[in-house]
C-alpha cells in the first residue's frame, strides 16, 4: 500500500452514509419537463442553438460552448423546446439564470451517436475534443470544464493523475455506489485519461477507508494497469483538491497555483465515468448519479438522474415529507446550500439532495460570543486562525484579514462545525471575501477616476496656458499697432506689417461684422431647416429599426446585452420624437 | 414548496460553550476536594459565596445592558470565574473579601469590557490582584494544612467556618499558618536541607509541601482530564510548567541558603498547577495560536519564578498571568501558523504588497 500523509485539522461528523447504499442505483421515470441551465460549470454560459417549439432528440446539442472555457449542453431526453428563459437554479444566492426547458415526449429517442473503442490509437487532441463536445465538466463540485483541464498547453508534463473518490462529505454516496456498480467503466475512463496525458508516472485513486465495498470493486479492474487504489483514514475534508494532493503525495499546492502547474491532474471519479461514456459510447453527459437522502425522504438511495430533472421530481418519487424538515440541501451537510424551492433542476455537479428532518439537522441555535477557545483552529485543514478571522471580519479589517490568509479558506465548514458558540463562521468569511473583492474593484475604479480627473485638470491647465499665451501675443500686437498709429499720425513712418496671426486693431469693426455674418448664416432659411429635420428623422427611423432588430436578436439568444440594447432603442426613439415635434413646430 | 434558507455547514458538533464551561467546573472538583480535605471548609464556602455573588452581578449587568439574562447566564462563564477565584482565595477569609473580589472580577474585569469574550485580562486574576493589593493581611493569612494542626485539634466544622467567615469569629489558635512559598521567602540564611529539616511544612510532606502537594495533584488531575477532552491544547500548561521547572533547576544553586527552592516544590506549591491548567488556559485573554500559547505559557512560567524568587510576593501566578495578558496581542502578531500552500508564516499586521 502506498504511503499517505496526514493533513492538519479536520473533523469527524457522523457519516450517515449507510442509509443510502442499501439499494442499487435506481432509475426514475422521465420527468415531464427538463430544465437545462446554460451555466452549470465554471466559465462562459453556453449559447442556445435551438428555437422555441423545435423537436430535439436525446443527446442533441441544444446549446453551444461559448469560447474556450465553456461546455455545450445536450438534451437529456427527446422532446420539444418549450421555454428559453430565466429560471431559479441551483446557486447559493437563489438567483435566476437562463435555462432551456424541454417538454419530454416520453419516447427517449437517441440522436445518432457513435463512440470509438481503440482510443489508444487516437490523438489526445481528438480525445480531448470528444470530451469537450460531450459537455463534460468536473462532477465533484466546482464544475471546471474537463477538456480545459486536460489541454496540453501547459508548461510541464503531467506526472501524476489523481482520481478523487474521497467523497468525504457525510450522507453522500453517489461516487461510492457508482464505483460499486460501474468500477469497470470507471477504470476504463481512467485509462482514457492516462492515454490523453501520455501515461503519467503515478495514477492514484484516492479513497477513504469507509468505502470497503467500493475499494473491493475496484481491485480486480486496476490489477496490472499501474493504477493504484490509495486508501486513507476517513476525515472531513480529505476530498478537497488541495487536501487530497497532500494526502497522496505529501506535496502542498502552492497558493495561487493549479495542480497542472505542479505536474498534476486531479479529477473526480464520477467524471471519469462520464469520460468513458463520451469516448467509448459517444454519449454526452446527460445524466449523473445523485444521492437522495435524509430522514425527510422515504427511501434514501441513489438515482441515475437526468440532468435538468427538477428536484421536485426526485422528492415526489421518494415520498418526501415536507413537514418533517425545514430545509432541502443540494450537496452535503458541510458545504451544500439550501434550495429556494423544489423547482430547481439537477445539474452536472449535483451529487446529493439532502432532505433532513428537524431531528437530524435542527434549526441553528443563536450564536454566543466567541471565547477564542481555538477549537476552530484545531479543526482548520489549512492552518488558519478562524477565530481571528472572525474578529477581523466583524470589524471589517481587510488588511488583517488578508494577512491572516482569508483567501486560502476553502469554506469547508469544519470551523463552524466545531464552534461551541454556534457562530456561523463560514458565512462571515464569505461575506468578508465579497467585501474585499468589491473594495478591490472600487479601488481600481477610483484609481481610474483619479487618473482621469488629473488628466482633465492637466488638459484644462494646458488650454489655459495656451489662451494666456495668445492673449499676451494679442496684447503685444495691440501695443505695436498703437505705436504704429502714433508713428503714422506723426507722419514719420509708414505703417508696419502686423505680426503674423494677429489682426490690427483698426479692423475691429470688420471682425464684429464677420461674426454677425456667421451667426446669420447659422440661422438657415425655414426651408433648409425643414429639409435638415426631415433628413434627421429619416436616419433616426432607420437607426431605430436596426436597434430593434438587434434587441430582438439579443433576447432570442440571450447574450446578456438586452438591457443595453433596449436602452439604446429607447434613446433613439426619444430623439426621433423630438425631431418630429420640432418639425411640427416649424410647420405651424 | 418554499424551503428554509440557511448557510452551510448544516451539521454541527454537539458540544456548546455551556458544556465546555461545565466540564471545566467538573474538572475543578479534585482540587476543591483536596483543598477541603487539607484546609477545611473555607475554600468550599469561598466557592459557593463567590458563585452566588457572580451570578447576581452578571444578571444585574446583563439586565442593565438590556440583554436576555437566561441566555447569558446559561453559558456558565460567570460561575467558572467565581469558582476559580474562590479556589484561589485563602480559606476562612471574611465574606466581604470574597464579595469584593467577585464584583471586581465580574463587573469590572469582565462586563465593563463587554462581557464574555471581550475581556483582555483574566477576570478571576484581576479580582485576586485587587484583593491582594488592597487587603494584604487577609489575603496572606492561610489555614494550616491537616498535618500541621496542633495535636488534638481539627479544622473548624462547617457551622464554625460559616461563623468565622460571616460573623468575624476568630479561628482557634494554630489553625492559621504560613505556606511553603512564604517559608522560603523568609528563610534566608538557611540551607534548603536545613529548611526542610526544621519546617514541619516540609518534614511532614511527601515531596513538596504538606497539604499543598495534594491540592496541586488535584488540579493536575483535573487539568489532565480537560486536556484529554480537548478543551485546550497542551501548549500553555506545558510551556508554563516547563519554564518554571527549568528556571528552578537553573537557579537551584545546589540547595544553598540563597536557593529559591527545588523544582518539585515550585511545581507543586502555591497556584502552580491551578494556574497552569485553569488560569492561563482561559482562551479569551491568552494568545490564540498554538505557538502563541506555548510562548504565553513560557512567559508566565518565567515570570512566576522571577517574582517568587526575587519579588515581594511569595506567589506570583496572578501577576504573571496579568502581565502575560498584556503581551498576548503582541505574541499573536508574530505567531500566525503557516497556512497550506504558503512557504512562510506571516505577521498579523502585515500589509499586502503594492
Amino acid at each position: 500500500m502506498s504511503r499517505t500523509w496526514v493533513t492538519p485539522g479536520g473533523v469527524h461528523p457522523p457519516e450517515n452514509k449507510h442509509q443510502s447504499v442499501t439499494q442499487p442505483i435506481g432509475q426514475l421515470p422521465i420527468p415531464e419537463k427538463l430544465i437545462i441551465p446554460l451555466s452549470q460549470h465554471i466559465g462562459a454560459p453556453a449559447i442556445p442553438c435551438v428555437e422555441m417549439g423545435q423537436q430535439v432528440l436525446k443527446g442533441q446539442v441544444i446549446a453551444q460552448a461559448a469560447g474556450m472555457v465553456s461546455i455545450p449542453m445536450h438534451a437529456p431526453s427527446s422532446g420539444t423546446i418549450s421555454a428559453i428563459e430565466h429560471r431559479p437554479i441551483a446557486h447559493a444566492s437563489g438567483m435566476l439564470a437562463p435555462c432551456i426547458e424541454i417538454t419530454t415526449d416520453g419516447a427517449d429517442t437517441w440522436i445518432e451517436h457513435e463512440g470509438i473503442s481503440d482510443y489508444e490509437h487516437i490523438s489526445p487532441r481528438k480525445l480531448i475534443e470528444m470530451i469537450g463536445n460531450a459537455g463534460i465538466s468536473g462532477m465533484g463540485g466546482a464544475g471546471f470544464p474537463s477538456a480545459v483541464k486536460l489541454n496540453p498547453g501547459r508548461q510541464r508534463p503531467i506526472d501524476t493523475l489523481i482520481v478523487n473518490a474521497t467523497e468525504c462529505e457525510p450522507y453522500i454516496t453517489a461516487d461510492d455506489s457508482a464505483i460499486r456498480e460501474r468500477a469497470g467503466e470507471i477504470v476504463e475512463g481512467i485509462k482514457i485519461l492516462s492515454a490523453i496525458l501520455d501515461h503519467p508516472h503515478h495514477i492514484m485513486i484516492g479513497i477513504e477507508d469507509n468505502k470497503p465495498e467500493a475499494i473491493e470493486a475496484l481491485a480486480p479492474h486496476v490489477e496490472g494497469t499501474g493504477i493504484s487504489v490509495v486508501v486513507f483514514p476517513t476525515k472531513y475534508p480529505s476530498g478537497g483538491e488541495k487536501q487530497l494532493i497532500y494526502i497522496l503525495t505529501g506535496r502542498e499546492l502552492p497558493a495561487g497555483k493549479l495542480p497542472a502547474d505542479e505536474g498534476m491532474v486531479c479529477i473526480n471519479i464520477g467524471t471519469t465515468y462520464a469520460i468513458k461514456r463520451a469516448v467509448i459510447d459517444g454519449e454526452p453527459l446527460i445524466s449523473r448519479v445523485t444521492t437522495v437522502t435524509g430522514d425527510a425522504v422515504g427511501t434514501p438511495r441513489n438515482y441515475d438522474t437526468l440532468i435538468g430533472t427538477p428536484v421536485r421530481h426526485l422528492l415526489e418519487h421518494n415520498q418526501f415529507n415536507e413537514q418533517a424538515g425545514g430545509r432541502v440541501v443540494m450537496g452535503g451537510p458541510m458545504m451544500g446550500f439550501t434550495l429556494p424551492s423544489a423547482d430547481v433542476p439537477i445539474v452536472k455537479t449535483t451529487n446529493c439532495i439532502l432532505a433532513p428532518s428537524y431531528a437530524e439537522i435542527p434549526d441553528d441555535e443563536p450564536a454566543q460570543p466567541c471565547i477564542r477557545c481555538g477549537m476552530c483552529a484545531e479543526a482548520c485543514p489549512v492552518s488558519l486562525l478562524p477565530q481571528q478571522l472572525f474578529w477581523y471580519a466583524q470589524a471589517q479589517e481587510h488588511d488583517r484579514l488578508e494577512a491572516h490568509n482569508l483567501f486560502d479558506c476553502i469554506e469547508c465548514g469544519a470551523c463552524s462545525y466545531v464552534c461551541p458558540s454556534n457562530i456561523p463562521l463560514v458565512q462571515y468569511y464569505r461575506a468578508a471575501k465579497g467585501e474585499i473583492r468589491q473594495a478591490r474593484e472600487e479601488k481600481v475604479k477610483s484609481d481610474h477616476a483619479r487618473d482621469r480627473f488629473e488628466f482633465h485638470k492637466e488638459r484644462i491647465e494646458q488650454a489655459e496656458r495656451e489662451k494666456e499665451a495668445k492673449r499676451a501675443a494679442r496684447r503685444e500686437a495691440t501695443q505695436q499697432a498703437k505705436a504704429d498709429h502714433a508713428a503714422a499720425a506723426n507722419g514719420s513712418a509708414v505703417p508696419s506689417a502686423a505680426p503674423a496671426g494677429t489682426v490690427p486693431s483698426s479692423s475691429a469693426a470688420d471682425i464684429i461684422a464677420a461674426a454677425q455674418a456667421r451667426a446669420a448664416a447659422k440661422q438657415a432659411s425655414p426651408e433648409d431647416q425643414r429639409a435638415k429635420l426631415e433628413r434627421t428623422i429619416a436616419s433616426a427611423e432607420q437607426r431605430l429599426k436596426m436597434a430593434e432588430e438587434k434587441l430582438a436578436e439579443a433576447i432570442n439568444d440571450d447574450s446578456g446585452k438586452q438591457d443595453k440594447l433596449s436602452a439604446a432603442v429607447e434613446n433613439t426613439r426619444q430623439k426621433l420624437e423630438q425631431s418630429k415635434s420640432k418639425l411640427a413646430e416649424l410647420a405651424e | 414548496m418554499a424551503f428554509k434558507q440557511v448557510s452551510s455547514p448544516h451539521a454541527h458538533a454537539a458540544q456548546n460553550t455551556a458544556q465546555v464551561m461545565k466540564l471545566v467546573l467538573l474538572a475543578t472538583i479534585p482540587g476543591l476536594v483536596a483543598l477541603t480535605w487539607q484546609f477545611g471548609w473555607g475554600s468550599f464556602i469561598n466557592v459557593v459565596l463567590a458563585s452566588v455573588t457572580a451570578v447576581c452581578c452578571e444578571a444585574a449587568i446583563v439586565k442593565m445592558r438590556g440583554r436576555s439574562i437566561s441566555f447569558y447566564l446559561g453559558d456558565y462563564s460567570a460561575v467558572v470565574t467565581a469558582v476559580l477565584l474562590g479556589l484561589a482565595l485563602p480559606p476562612l477569609t471574611p465574606w466581604w473579601i470574597v464579595v469584593v473580589g467577585t464584583v471586581s472580577s465580574i463587573v469590572v474585569a469582565k462586563q465593563l469590557y463587554g462581557g464574555l469574550g471581550y475581556n483582555p485580562f483574566n477576570p478571576a486574576m484581576v479580582g485576586y490582584v485587587v484583593l491582594l493589593i488592597s487587603f494584604p493581611i487577609q489575603m496572606t493569612t492561610w489555614v494550616a494544612p491537616l498535618a500541621l494542626l496542633p495535636a488534638g485539634t481539627a479544622h473548624p466544622g462547617l457551622m464554625e467556618s460559616l461563623q468565622i467567615v460571616f460573623a468575624g469569629y476568630s479561628p482557634a489558635d494554630g489553625v492559621t499558618g504560613a505556606t511553603p512559598l512564604d517559608v522560603f521567602k523568609h528563610s534566608s540564611g538557611l540551607l534548603v536541607d536545613q529548611v526542610y529539616d526544621r519546617e514541619p511544612l516540609f518534614n511532614q510532606a511527601m515531596f513538596a509541601g504538606a497539604g499543598w502537594e495534594w491540592v496541586n495533584l488535584g488540579f493536575l488531575l483535573g487539568g489532565i482530564v480537560l486536556l484529554t477532552q480537548r478543551i485546550f491544547t497542551w501548549h500553555g500548561p506545558v510551556g508554563m510548567l516547563g519554564a518554571l521547572a527549568l528556571m528552578s533547576i537553573i537557579f537551584w544553586d545546589s540547595g544553598s541558603s540563597s536557593s529559591p527552592g527545588s523544582p518539585l516544590m515550585h511545581l507543586f506549591s502555591g497556584a502552580s498547577m491551578m494556574g497552569a491548567f485553569f488560569i492561563l488556559t482561559d482562551p479569551v485573554s491568552s494568545a490564540v495560536s498554538n505557538r502563541g500559547r506555548l510562548i504565553f505559557g513560557i512567559l508566565i512560567g518565567i515570570l512566576v519564578y522571577v517574582i517568587r524568587a526575587w519579588g515581594n510576593y511569595p506567589d506570583a501566578v496572578a501577576f504573571a498571568v496579568l502581565i502575560a495578558n498584556f503581551a498576548a496581542p503582541f505574541i499573536d502578531n508574530y505567531t500566525l501558523p503557516r497556512t497550506y500552500g504558503h512557504t512562510d508564516r506571516r505577521r498579523a499586521t502585515e500589509k499586502e504588497e503594492g
